[in-house]
């Protein structure tokens, strides 16, 4: 066995050092993903999927990759090998640095407490979690992935669910990073037969941060909801990629995202929903709805929808506006003073998502949040 | 005078929509503005309330004293002025008890009265929803959104009962109501009528004011009061319909 020819490139040392001669499927496996990293880069705004998201800032620095331990995947190597890497540069250098953590829910139980993991890249830190949750056939559980690195850090995460038959799964995903941090993110779920997968992404932190997600339905009858909220202030800057697969029969889809643009700040919502031929009875939803708060912030949405089938219910939508006219009169003449009318109507239009979040603890710190966005005391 | 309209001029998108309107309300006082639809009767109300896509022509309304149209509608609203709207607004994502907490704190705050904190604010929502019969869920709903018309209008006279305005304006408060409810949210105002306070009721119907009677009833055909007289002014109009009205307008 040969290590694999590592150029003189980002992370190059770190790979170096920890996987390049590891012997095993799962190094194998990072050194392919590395050297597919070494061969493409980082994705570029030259890529139709990256044209408004610039990352030269990310690979301009020479990151410190974290030594965190991993779980041992031995077990779940079939999920592992699942793993789309070749998605784009970052989901390679994920594959190439994982640190795993695998999660079990077992065969019809259902858990009283909610999974919680936390992660944090300190200054300078580039950290590769990558989770796999598997809610066996028959299970219930809340899962909950919080990112709030407290420095200029690089979170490059990976999340995979699968949601087997007749399981159900809450998935809330929060990204509070500080305002200097990095983060990508990809979530890859597969919902299996009459299955429920529910997922919400909050996402408020970070000077440029990406959330990439995909839902595939394995089995008919799947159900997922897919929603989300970026609230962004100052320049930050947010993508939401998005894409879900009805390749099944009678599977239904709602997807809900908002925006909430401030400042400078940027936004980016793609939504792809594929009705693949022979995916008939799809209930498919699609919504993007974004609030400008200031005339220099900016959002680009394209909410995209391509059937190839003909008997599917199916609905999208796009809308970026200011706050609705009657809704701040209604407001005023109950005597709250303008500035409080257009707080409380930003944070309804937040909140509508944020209500998703079933967690007391992390909604109350939610809310805390987005009122300290708005500058607000409600 | 409580209020005092004289001879107003007001449109909406260069339409002039009432076209010298006078009205004068006594603290104490219940007035019932009937007329056909489109004879103004929202129009009025909104003016009143400062809505910013009416403008005002000419004229003046003067309340408590002041020049009302120079105030913002949330100035307005906390001088003591109350619309309940025809067509209630929902407001996704803000629930009723925030929503009604923030404006009863504002008013409060003015007026040189007792901020109320969530738990103290509870309480007295509760004590304040059964004037209309509320059942307490609909606290931590949003405002409106999902409920029945009925409901919507029985959380406007909630409102009104939490804010105890001086001057409230009742947009069809009746319309959409089946008998029990419309019993349940006349009542209700009933309760909150005092000698220093004044209702003005807008309403198509002679039925509501078989239930909250008027000392004053006002008949508005193409922007102008046509007919002004006692409450046994609406069962004439329920009798003879609005089409003599209308003929005098013209
Ligand atoms: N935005 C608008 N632009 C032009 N005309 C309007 C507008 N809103 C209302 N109107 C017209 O003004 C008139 C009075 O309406 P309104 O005050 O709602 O009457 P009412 O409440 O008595 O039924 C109607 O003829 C209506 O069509
Ligand atoms: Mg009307």
């Amino acid at each position: 066995m040969t290590s694999v020819a590592i150029k003189d490139t980002y992370f190059s040392n770190a790979f170096r050092d920890r996987f390049a001669t590891a012997n095993d499927a799962l190094g194998k496996l990072r050194q392919e993903a590395f050297e597919w990293f070494t061969q493409t880069g980082f994705p570029t705004v030259t890529l139709e999927d990256w044209k408004y998201t610039n990352v030269m800032p990310i690979a301009n620095v020479d990151w410190r990759v974290a030594d965190h331990p991993s779980d041992d995947v031995s077990e779940a190597l079939g999920q592992v090998r699942e793993f789309n890497f070749t998605r784009n540069g970052f989901t390679a250098l994920n594959q190439a640095f994982a640190a795993y953590r695998v999660i079990r829910i077992p065969k019809e139980t259902a858990g009283d407490e909610p999974i919680v993991l936390e992660f944090a890249a300190a200054a300078g830190e580039a950290i590769f979690p990558h989770t796999i949750v598997v809610a066996e056939a028959g299970s219930r559980a809340t899962f909950v992935e919080i990112f709030a690195s407290e420095e200029a850090g690089l979170t490059n995460s990976a999340t995979q669910i699968f949601v087997e038959d007749n399981a159900n799964l809450t998935h809330f995903r929060v990204q509070k990073d500080a305002d200097d941090a990095f983060n990508y993110g990809v979530t890859e779920a597969s919902v299996g037969r009459a299955a429920c997968y529910d997922a919400t992404s909050i996402n408020l932190g970070g000077t440029i941060s990406r959330h990439d997600i995909e839902v595939d339905f394995t089995a008919e009858g799947g159900e997922a909801s897919v929603d989300g909220l970026y609230m962004l202030n100052a320049s930050q800057h947010h993508d939401t990629h998005s894409i879900i697969d009805h390749r099944v029969p009678n599977c239904t889809s709602h997807q809900s995202y908002k925006g909430v643009l401030n400042d400078t700040s940027r936004g980016v919502f793609n939504g792809k929903v594929f009705v693949r031929e022979g995916a008939h009875g799809t209930d498919a939803i699609q919504s993007n709805k974004n609030l400008l708060l200031s005339n220099e912030a900016r959002v680009d949405t394209k909410p995209q929808l391509e059937i190839f089938n003909e008997d599917v219910k199916c609905a999208h939508g796009a809308t970026v506006g200011q706050l609705e006219e009657e809704e701040l009169f209604y407001l005023l003449t109950r005597g709250l003073p303008d500035a409080l009318a257009r707080n409380l109507l930003t944070y309804g239009f937040a909140e509508e998502i944020i209500n998703k979040i079933t967690i007391g603890s992390i909604k109350t710190e939610l809310d805390a949040a987005v009122l300290n966005r708005l500058n607000a005391e409600i | 005078m409580l209020l005092e309209v004289k001879d107003l001029h007001a449109g909406i998108d260069g339409k002039e929509i009432l076209k010298g309107l006078n009205l004068q309300v006594r603290k104490g006082e219940v007035h019932a503005i009937m007329g056909p639809n489109g004879s103004g009767k929202s129009t009025l109300s909104k003016v009143l309330a400062g809505h910013p896509s009416y403008e005002v022509i000419s004229g003046t309304v003067t309340y408590d004293g002041k020049n009302l149209l120079e105030l913002e509608p949330d100035e307005r609203a906390r001088d003591g002025v109350f619309m309940a709207f025809q067509y209630p607004v929902e407001v996704p994502g803000v629930s009723n008890s925030q929503f009604l907490r923030l404006a009863y704190n504002e008013k409060a705050k003015h007026n040189g009265g007792e901020e109320l904190d969530p738990l103290e604010f509870n309480d007295l929502l509760k004590e304040k929803a059964k004037i209309v019969e509320m059942d307490p869920q609909f606290f931590k709903r949003s405002v409106n959104e999902g409920f029945s018309g009925g409901e919507k209008k029985r959380n406007e006279i909630l409102q009104m009962a939490v804010l105890e305005p001086k001057l409230a304006i009742l947009d069809e408060t009746d319309s959409g109501l089946d008998i029990d409810a419309l019993r349940i949210v006349a009542e209700g105002v009933n309760k909150l009528r005092t000698k220093d306070n004044a209702i003005i009721l807008v309403t198509h119907y002679q039925r509501l004011l078989n239930y909250i009677v008027p000392d004053f009833v006002h008949v508005l055909a193409g922007g102008k009061v046509v007919k002004e007289g006692g409450k046994e002014l609406a069962l004439e109009l329920e009798e003879k319909g609005y089409d003599w009205v209308k003929a005098a307008a013209k």
